[in-house]
């Protein structure tokens, strides 16, 4: 072998191992990460997290019951508007994938997807906070609604078009109309795909903050009334993470943990939904 | 299925699922028209000098933008240079090199980082990236804190810790993007690489040039995601509005100071001066994501029109 040979063969190990590093060096945030929530948040949990309100400041104790339901109704309300819309919406882009609309349509579905947060947050705010003057539940349920809608739509188009077309072509030819082969064939076909990604839209949108600290804002109280401000996970850990209390500190940081584990689970379960799906599917 | 009469219940279908098609249309459309509409009174009275003003001043009504369209850029930028050659040897690593056993489970732990929530990033940096980076700060040799870059007292917050956190959050949207522009690369390119006697690190090299376009739009796709970053660069970054260079000082992003004032606009050319920076955080996002997805796009093109039937075969070195 001559030096030049053996040189490039250096060379390419070298690199080699500097990619293999990049992924360890990558690893370390995410280990530190899951082992401060784990050892912070988990160590702070305790039943009155999970059953009290917030206490004033200087009353230990209190917990994030409020903000737990807050954002279960938040993202109930954002799937009620973004899993019909986006749905359909990502049939007719698979049902017409050529046409000038659908890429027209597909290509603002990726645009939204890139919109920042916060922004989303201010057109909702203009949308329903502002005509009313008041902050609402309703408001941050849009605002997270429109977050979901692209991945709803774009998982859904992908998912449909992975439906055999032998299925479609033997509905359409026993005389099936185009909408019956879709609603009674293709959708139920693509069911468990297309539930997933409702799922990973949920576990997103279930982590946004920034939207909501000007449409649903915050409350200290039980509160169940969509047409009120609510509490929220996520704006709670964030009013108790830039606060100067130790004990808020804790409650955040067991927020965190329980926001983390939530997303998790819906993230897994997802997964196990796609596995039994490419399982169904093989020949 | 091309009919050539399409049934009228077909034409109903059609346009019926074309309305909820259209919504989405209409949010993006919606999203710049209410933004314009509602930074009315800031755009007439400041019109371009908002951009350029330095003084961010509510209470005597002085709203100047540069500090946070400063910040925004700035951290953006920085998070790229931090996070592109670590995005890029995931990618390579995971789609050329790795095991086949270890694949999977990379892929899961790098998607795993963009699964964290915003604000547990910013918890997290907030009581241990910042007390890391004050002491990193402190370590630094005074000959370095003279200069622009390092200049400041050394609080922690700051540029260089918004900076670290966007890099983490940005490194999964670029690797994953950049791992599938890799894998569209058609083996052929790496085969004749290997054939002409390349080592394997010469092959990917060749992979990468071919999937260049698409690469730099992975990487402008992160960028996109670190301009709009809000909770974790809010509680990490000082919040303070100021044009610097150096990566110790507090600074402010757009992103941010919409999120800290906005509820406390107490007139109405406040508000809409928060509402116009967030029209040109909309405006730059837009622009960077077309750009990227247009750099994406083109790359697939190509590799579906050159290779009419890619079979993408593992290439194994010579």
């Amino acid at each position: 072998m001559t030096s030049n040979a053996r040189r490039r063969k250096i060379i390419s190990r070298i690199a080699e191992t500097c990619c293999a590093l990049a992924v360890l060096i990558a690893l370390v945030p995410l280990v530190m990460i899951f082992f401060y929530v784990i050892k912070e948040g988990f160590g702070s949990l305790n039943l009155a997290f999970f059953t009290n309100t917030p206490k004033p400041v200087g009353e230990v104790g209190g917990g994030m019951a409020n903000a737990i339901v807050g954002t279960l109704i938040l993202i109930g309300l954002a799937a009620l508007f973004a899993v019909p819309v986006g749905v359909i919406c990502g049939v007719h882009l698979s049902e017409y994938p050529d046409s000038r609309f659908s890429a027209i349509v597909r290509f603002a579905a990726d645009v939204l997807n890139g919109v920042p947060s916060i922004v989303v947050g201010i057109f909702a705010y203009g949308l329903v906070v502002l005509p009313v003057k008041r902050f609402s539940a309703i408001a941050g349920g849009v605002a997270l609604g429109f977050l979901m809608l692209p991945i709803v739509v774009r998982s859904t188009e992908e998912l449909l078009r992975l439906v055999p077309s032998g299925l479609r072509e033997g509905a359409l030819a026993l005389g099936a109309t185009r909408s019956r082969a879709v609603f009674t064939v293709i959708i139920p076909a693509a069911l468990p795909g297309i539930l997933t990604g409702i799922l990973v839209a949920l576990a997103r949108v279930a982590g946004e903050t920034a939207p909501l600290l000007f449409t649903s804002f915050n409350n200290q109280f039980w509160s169940t009334n969509i047409a009120q401000p609510i509490a929220s996970l996520t704006v709670q850990v964030f009013t108790y993470a830039i606060s100067p209390y130790d004990d808020w500190h804790r409650q955040a940081w067991a927020g965190a943990f329980l926001l983390v584990m939530i997303i998790l689970t819906l993230s897994i379960v997802a997964r196990l939904a796609v596995r039994r799906l490419e399982r169904m599917n093989r020949p | 299925m091309s009919n050539a009469r399409p049934s009228a219940d077909d034409r109903k279908f059609r346009i019926g699922t074309g309305i909820f098609a259209a919504v989405v249309l209409l949010i993006v459309i919606g999203i710049g028209v209410e933004l314009t509409r509602q930074s009315l009174l800031s755009i007439q009275k400041f019109g371009m000098s908002f951009w350029k003003g330095t003084t961010w001043d509510p209470v005597a009504g002085e709203f100047g933008a540069l500090p946070f369209i400063w910040g925004t850029l700035y951290s953006g930028l920085l998070a790229l240079l931090l996070s592109t050659p670590i995005a890029l040897g995931i990618a390579i690593y995971v789609s050329e090199l790795s095991p086949r056993l270890l694949r999977q489970p990379l892929t899961y732990l790098t998607e795993l980082l963009a699964a964290i929530p915003s604000i547990v990033y910013g918890l997290w940096g907030v009581f241990v990236l910042v007390p890391i980076v004050r002491k990193i700060e402190l370590w630094t040799p005074d000959v370095l804190r003279k200069t622009p870059l390092f200049k400041g007292p050394p609080l922690g917050v700051g540029m260089l810790a918004a900076a670290l956190i966007l890099a983490v959050m940005v490194i999964p949207f670029s690797s994953s993007v950049a791992r599938e522009i890799l894998k569209n690369v058609p083996a052929a390119q790496r085969e004749a690489a290997y054939a002409l006697g390349a080592t394997r690190w010469e092959a990917i090299k060749v992979a990468m040039g071919y999937g260049k376009t698409g690469i730099i739009g992975a990487v402008m796709l992160g960028f996109g995601r670190a301009l709009g970053e809000t909770m974790a660069v809010t509680m990490v970054i000082g919040n303070s509005p100021q044009v610097s260079a150096s990566l110790f000082a507090p600074q402010y992003t757009m992103a941010a100071v919409i999120a800290n004032e906005f509820t406390e606009a107490a007139d109405e050319l406040y508000l809409h001066a928060l509402i116009e920076i967030g029209l040109l955080l909309f405006v730059i996002t837009i622009i960077v994501n077309i750009v990227s997805r247009l750099l994406i796009w083109s790359m697939k093109k190509r590799v579906v029109r050159r290779v009419p039937v890619a079979p993408v075969a593992e290439a194994q070195p010579a």
